[in-house]
């Protein structure tokens, strides 16, 4: 049950995007197109589920451990750094062709604030390593579908006529606004059932 | 001296970090939902841009080209910690309600593209001036988006009845959708008062 509510809180309730702006700048940044916006979700997925699990063991077993815990902003930030150096030489030793699609995605992450936030976010929440973990992949996937929908409807805006001082980010935000409240209907859905 | 002047207001008014280059969009985003929040988030952001441009400019030398990236981000960690710590000593009510979003300075695109573009290229000087400039202008930015919101969304400014009892106020400008809308209309706004009638980016 407990997992449950993870998973749907970090999807819907909760939504990086939509509820605790997590994530923003790749948002509006590759979401131009449904496929870039694919690519980028896919390496955001692989990366913050892998984050979340490392950054868990890095603060039980030697932040805690040995009272280092103001520490944990610089430590967690060069995990994250390395560990998607890491992954992109492992992929590009292992798949190519996925490295192919994720290549130039991947460098981008470090600096993705849903990263970080949701390694920091874990230990707030107290979680277990397992719960640590899904509620990383959780939230990735929920980053994920805000930023797929939020390409679809970017692609159409491109040819919508939109007054020019509107163009650009101001269409962009209202938009982003408009789903916002959407996503909002769901607070209320699973409230009385899961939580 | 005039050209120092004009770096240090470049950040506030031509390069407006969130009103004119539209990044690190998160933290503005998240935490003016009160203009108390906001100036504080400000503070925050001024301590740490300015203080790692400074040792940025200093490192520049001695930095080698290849490894400078993970070096300028050690350098912007270690002076969040410093401001996380503080703040959460001098305003531990504000620091709980700011949470996630002072440990997030770190990674923050602003002040990662400033140490990259600015002070890994200038001097200690300019570099400071540049930091102050750019946080300022973060910092009244903030200001402005948080005032709307508190005032529509509660009927307060920093938490002194403005409107009258009697207005009800719109909860939407301080739940998560009036923040982006809100930050929609004031570019529109700014991009109708100077006339350009193009994004600054993207479609």
């Amino acid at each position: 049950m407990n997992y449950l509510a993870i998973i749907i809180g970090g999807i819907l309730i909760n939504n990086y995007i939509f509820s605790r702006f997590l994530g923003l700048c790749p948002f509006w940044g590759v979401s131009k197109q449904v496929e870039t916006a694919t690519g980028m979700s896919l390496a955001v997925i692989f990366v913050m589920t892998m984050a979340s699990g490392v950054t868990w063991i890095l603060n039980r077993y030697l932040l805690e451990r040995f009272g280092l815990n103001y520490m944990q902003t610089i430590a967690f930030i060069l995990v994250i750094a390395t560990l998607v150096q890491f992954v992109e030489m492992v992929i590009l030793k292992v798949s190519p062709v996925l490295y192919q699609a994720l290549g130039i995605y991947l460098p981008l992450i470090t600096t993705n604030c849903a990263v970080l936030g949701v390694a920091l976010l874990n230990i707030t929440e107290g979680y277990n390593f397992l719960e640590s973990v899904v509620s990383g992949a959780a939230s990735a996937v929920g980053w994920s579908l805000a930023i797929i929908l939020f390409a679809g409807i970017r692609e159409r805006l491109a040819f919508a006529p939109i007054s020019p001082s509107m163009r650009g980010f101001p269409i962009a935000l209202v938009a982003t606004g408009l789903m916002s409240i959407a996503f909002f209907g769901f607070q209320g859905l699973f409230r009385g059932i899961l939580f | 001296m005039r050209r120092l002047w004009n770096t240090f207001s470049n950040g506030i008014i031509n390069e407006n970090p969130v009103l004119r280059m539209v990044i690190g969009m998160c933290a503005p985003l998240a935490v003016t939902t009160a203009v108390a929040n906001g100036f504080w988030m400000g503070i925050a952001v001024i301590f740490v841009l300015t203080a790692s441009n400074a040792l940025v400019s200093l490192l520049r030398k001695v930095v080698p080209a290849e490894i400078r990236i993970p070096i300028f981000i050690v350098v912007i960690a270690t002076f969040t910690t410093v401001a996380d710590l503080t703040l959460k000593a001098i305003q531990p009510d504000i620091h709980a309600k700011l949470g996630v979003f002072v440990p997030l300075i770190v990674v923050n695109c602003i002040i990662l593209a400033r140490a990259e573009a600015f002070a890994s290229k200038n001097n200690l000087l300019y570099s400071v001036a540049d930091g102050l400039g750019m946080a300022i202008g973060f910092t009244l930015s903030l200001l402005v988006l948080a005032s709307i919101r508190e005032l529509l969304g509660n009927g307060t400014w920093w938490g002194l009845q403005v409107f009258p009892q009697t207005f009800e106020p719109a909860i939407v400008m301080i739940l998560p959708p009036g923040a982006f809308v809100t930050l929609g209309y004031l570019l529109a706004g700014l991009n109708v008062l100077t006339g350009k009638t193009e994004g600054t980016r993207g479609t």
